[in-house]
């Protein structure tokens, strides 16, 4: 009933006037095409930013980038030159391997609940904070891991690697169940039914079915979560705070992060950490891409 | 979706051996899944008990408030604290992010989805999609070392200076990192997550409404208005919020660009500050009892931005369906 009274609802608000449509074609087709000139410069308008901001990283990356830059750890002094981002890198990868080990269990666990038991009253509930997660601002996530870890006094208190994967894997966790989500649901519904039929139980299901089906698009999802979780800044502000060196510790002392050394780079006024910050822009952009393109390769090899 | 869902469950009737591993299986997935619950519920718990003594000191006069004066007790609340500039200057960079980025992400998903052929729309559609997985630290970067010395110092400074005495909010004199700066660079952040989610309901157009507009001689474009643009409405409104949402939490794009001024707004080429870039820039040497004015700030943000996107949620969930794609989540 409510599917029809929709459709006949549209079909009224979609009203043609016959006679207004008849006349003077060629001048309509004219100003068809003079519209369609103008959503293609709202598309040219929205590439040219992309084409400018990749250009620029790359070019003043490129040049600044050499093999001191890669190997080496930051230079306290803004003003002179040398010095690179290893410690940045060290921590960014450090972190992000602390968040996924929280992340990805935990937001595939989400997917798996949400998709295999749906037919629980929680499920509409948990999909629906799960989305509203996903747009929490990050420096918040960051505000809460500073109010419950960083201000904590006890052993796991202070600016940690331990406090920035945290943060982290809040931002990964509604992002990988999205994602993950959306794979379980492809998994074939004869899958199911033939484990069943063979007698398996549903944990086994579950556990031997469906996510081994899932898996390469289960990796594509953490990928993505990965990725975003690496550039990453304002969270790492509250919690990592950084470091000028390669700091292995997980608790206890403050961690370094690329995002975190370009943004103290870039604010200052002095040429050659500004070179800096570009070539730190570039090796980021190079992780996130790198990440995001295994994701594809990924996903696109479970896909044919 | 409940129907297909649903379809998973194994059919009535055929009755099971109850495991023992099955129930604990059950239960561990559901609280895998009630995590998100529990972490949104202590993320606005924990911060809004740490920031309680400034809300109590301030009252409401946290959010109306124009006059931020940090004190440096350790104990106590000594300062003045009304976060209003931070909060109206969130607002507008906001605004003129979503001015120009939504007309631009409905332009550009009509384009994709009914003007060119799929061959051209999908590395097109790809490409902006690439926009949404650039880190905003870069974004801040490319701002403040390329955009501003390339754009607004000798092309919109000069132009804001010349036409802007006549209007209102646009008068002189004009900064170079002020709140239009920020939201320009700001539209560029948040169009990927517009059009991606605009361009997905405009392609779900149903086929036979496209196909009998033809058939009553339509032109393409007519077409487009008279049908797509239409039905994609709640989308779009969907897709705005959504942006929104981002736009208001977006933090070290914004706080490298927008001026860092604790003024009140008057015009849109004055520096100013937003809540995120408040927190993010004054954080580290900040006092403790100033630490809890910022965690205010921090909870005024994210009430906002819930707000913001529990409604739009609503949007997409009422008109059938959820927002997918990458770039949207």
């Amino acid at each position: 009933m409510s599917i029809l009274s929709r459709e006949i609802h549209t079909a009224n608000e979609v009203s043609f006037d016959v006679t207004k449509t008849s006349r003077n074609y060629a001048a309509r087709k004219r100003k068809g095409k003079i519209m369609e000139a103008v959503l293609f410069t709202a598309i040219l308008l929205a590439l040219i930013p992309l084409v400018l901001i990749l250009f620029e990283v790359i070019r003043r990356g490129a040049s600044a980038m050499d093999l001191e830059f890669l190997t080496s750890v930051q230079n306290i002094s803004l003003i002179r030159e040398g010095g690179g981002y290893l410690n940045g890198l060290f921590g960014t990868l450090y972190m992000v391997v602390i968040a996924s080990v929280i992340a990805v269990p935990l937001g595939i666990a989400t997917a798996t609940y949400v998709v295999e038991y749906s037919d629980n009253k929680l499920v509409p509930l948990i999909q629906f904070f799960t989305d509203v997660m996903t747009g929490v601002p990050s420096i918040f996530v960051g505000l809460f891991i500073y109010t419950i870890l960083v201000q904590n006094d006890g052993p796991l208190g202070g600016f940690s690697t331990l406090a920035g994967g945290m943060a982290l894997s809040l931002l990964m966790i509604p992002i990988i169940a999205r994602a993950s989500e959306e794979v379980i649901r492809l998994v074939p519904d004869d899958l199911r039914n033939a484990a069943y039929g063979l007698g398996a139980r549903r944990w086994q299901v579950v556990m031997q079915i469906v996510l081994p089906t899932a898996n390469s698009g289960l990796i594509t999802a953490s990928m993505l979560a990965v990725a975003r979780a690496a550039g990453e800044t304002a969270p790492l502000l509250l919690t990592a705070l950084g470091a000028f060196k390669i700091v292995p510790e997980l608790l206890g002392r403050p961690q370094a992060a690329l995002p975190l050394i370009i943004f103290n780079e870039a604010r200052g006024p002095f040429e050659p950490a500004h070179a800096r910050a570009w070539a730190g822009a570039l090796e980021l952009m190079l992780v996130v891409l790198l990440l995001t393109l295994i994701a594809r390769a990924i996903s696109r090899k479970t896909q044919s | 979706m409940t129907s297909d869902a649903s379809a998973h469950q194994i059919p009535k009737g055929i009755k099971r051996g109850k495991s023992s591993v099955d129930s604990w299986f059950q239960f561990a997935l559901a609280l895998a899944g009630a995590s998100v619950l529990f972490i949104l519920a202590a993320m606005l718990i924990s911060t809004t008990i740490k920031a309680w003594p400034v809300f109590m000191h301030s009252g409401w006069s946290f959010i109306y408030g124009t006059d931020w004066n940090p004190g440096i007790s350790r104990t106590e609340i000594t300062g003045t604290y009304g976060a209003l500039s931070f909060i109206l200057g969130t607002l507008i960079t906001s605004g003129i992010a979503l001015l120009i980025a939504v007309p631009l992400a409905i332009g550009c998903g009509l384009y994709l989805t009914n003007i060119v052929k799929p061959a051209i729309s999908r590395p097109l559609s790809y490409a902006i999609d690439l926009l949404a997985a650039v880190p905003s630290v870069v974004y801040g970067l490319w701002g403040l070392l390329f955009f501003v010395p390339n754009f607004i110092r000798p092309l919109l400074k000069p132009i804001a200076e010349m036409v802007g005495g006549f209007i209102p909010f646009l008068g002189p004199p004009v900064v170079t990192f002020n709140y239009t700066t920020a939201g320009i660079v700001l539209a560029i952040m948040v169009l990927p997550i517009i059009t991606a989610v605009t361009r997905e309901v405009m392609s779900k157009t149903p086929l036979t409404e496209i196909q009998g507009a033809y058939a009553l001689g339509s032109t393409r474009w007519e077409m487009v208005r008279d049908i797509v643009l239409p039905r994609a409405r709640p989308g779009i409104i969907a897709a705005t919020m959504l942006g929104l949402g981002r736009a208001l939490g977006e933090t070290v794009a914004v706080a490298m660009l927008i001026g860092g001024s604790e003024r009140m707004p008057t015009t849109l080429f004055q520096g100013g500050q937003s809540m995120a870039g408040q927190i993010a820039i004054t954080f580290q040497e900040a006092s403790p009892e100033n630490i809890k004015a910022l965690l205010g700030i921090g909870v005024v943000l994210f009430v906002i931005t819930v707000i913001v996107n529990m409604a739009a949620r609503l949007v997409v969930w009422a008109t059938g369906g959820r927002v997918v794609g990458d770039a949207a989540i």
